[in-house]
Formats: structure tokens, sequence, C-alpha cells
């Protein structure tokens, strides 16, 4: 089969345990430094990467244990990534996750809530899905690289 | 992520080297519990860190909220990534950051 050239998917299927962060982080930035993405746009992509799997790994399953799938797409032409979540756990949507107070003071600051606020800022789209018992989210984002 | 700790009398150096992230935070999280007793004068040296997630800020955040109350915590030689984290996440406000 003939690979397309300028778009890539890959998919990983791996228990969604917190021990796996660093095979799911790997996979992620094997495929993120095929693109012109600057270090901090690289980090920003991996940080985006543990908090949508930390979620999963932490509240999908229970104390079950359970898969999460991710696909990961890439763009040469748009030089973006398109990241993928997918678990058949508990139907949760992380978008209605109200955001944190961050004007509070060190003492004030609830500890919760810091990761998912992040996700939003550093993304170009989220989109959450809840198909045939599965929790969708699909992530993208356009990197600007080193060239600005 | 590799942590190193010196210690002057009541002043505390943690060095951070690596990526901070929820399988590493834990680490952190017992050095923070264990070692600041008596400690007046925080430093975190941030030079060797490549990035934190969330559930790195949350330890920086209850090493703040223990130094609050028992002297000062300032954050050195952050990279782009993590002054970027700290600034969109409002921790700019409540950390003292210096470069």
């Amino acid at each position: 089969m003939e690979e397309n050239s300028i778009k890539n998917q890959d998919r990983l299927d791996i228990e969604a345990d917190l021990e796996n962060l660093p095979v799911v982080t790997d996979f992620v930035e094997q495929r993120v430094r095929k693109l012109n993405s600057s270090q901090k746009e690289v980090s920003q992509t991996l940080i985006v990467t543990e908090e949508l799997f930390a979620n999963i790994a932490s509240y999908a399953y229970g104390q079950d244990t359970g898969m999460a799938t991710l696909i990961v797409e890439i763009s040469r032409d748009d030089n973006s990534i398109e990241i993928t979540f997918i678990d058949s756990g508990v139907r949760y949507n992380p978008l209605d996750k109200e955001d944190p107070d961050i004007t509070l003071k060190a003492k004030e600051r609830q500890k919760g809530g810091l990761g998912i606020f992040f996700v939003r800022k550093k993304v170009d789209s989220i989109i959450y899905r809840y198909e045939e018992g599965k929790n969708i989210l699909t992530i993208e984002k356009t990197f600007r690289g080193n060239d600005r | 992520m590799n942590i190193t700790l010196n210690k002057e009398g009541k002043k505390l150096t943690i060095g951070l080297e690596g990526r901070m992230d929820a399988v590493s935070a834990p680490e952190l999280e017992k050095v923070i519990e264990s070692e600041l007793s008596g400690i007046t004068e925080l430093i975190f040296d941030l030079k060797k860190l490549e990035y934190t997630s969330s559930a790195g800020l949350r330890q920086f955040l209850a090493a703040q909220q223990i130094m609050d109350d028992q002297g000062e915590m300032v954050v050195r030689n952050a990279n782009e990534a993590v002054l970027d984290i700290f600034d969109e996440t409002g921790f700019t406000d409540i950390l003292d950051i210096e470069q």
C-alpha cells in the first residue's frame, strides 16, 4: 500500500495506566519532531498529551483498568498535528469542567483543574464527542516552528 | 527527572532536571513533605527542567503554601516552556520568579 506523503496517521492502543505515560509521550514526541516545531511547542504538545492521557488513566475506569487509544495524524503541509484520545470508560466531557480561578493567592488556590485549562489554551481546536460508548476527544495544534 | 538538594543552614536549593510529569512529580512531593522543616529560604533552580505539567504545578503550589508561612521562596532560571505554563495558569502572580 502506498503511503500518503502528506498525511501520516499512527495509532497506539495502551492500557490506561499512568505508568504508561512515558510510552504515550514518546509516541507523540516522535511524530511532533517530524514537523517544524520549536522546543516550546514540543513541550506544550507533550503537556497537552499528558493531561489528556492522565485524565483517562485517573478517571475513565474507576478502580478497574481499561484501554486508551491515541490516533496521531501529522500534516506536513499545514505543519500541524491532530491527536485523538479514545476510551471506553465513563462518559466524561472534560470541556464541561469549569475554569479554575487563576487570580487567587497561593493559599486560596485549588489544586485541580489546571491541566485541562492549559490544554484549552495551547491547542487550536478541541472537540469532544461520545459515540458508541466511547469518549472521543480530538485536539489540533499548528506549529509556527523556529523560523518566525 | 533528577532532583538535587543543596542545604546551607536554613537555606535549601532544589535543582530539577528533566521533565516534571505525573510520574515524576510525586518524587518532588516527597521532598517537599520531608525537607522543608525549618527552612526559611527555598530556591528552585529550574535551569535543567525541560517542562512541567499540572502535576508539577501542584507541587510548586504546595511548596509556596508552606513557604508563605515560614519564609521566602524563589523560582530561578525557568526556560521558555516552563515560563509559558506559569504565565498561562496565573502562577506568575503567586510565585516569585527570577531570571
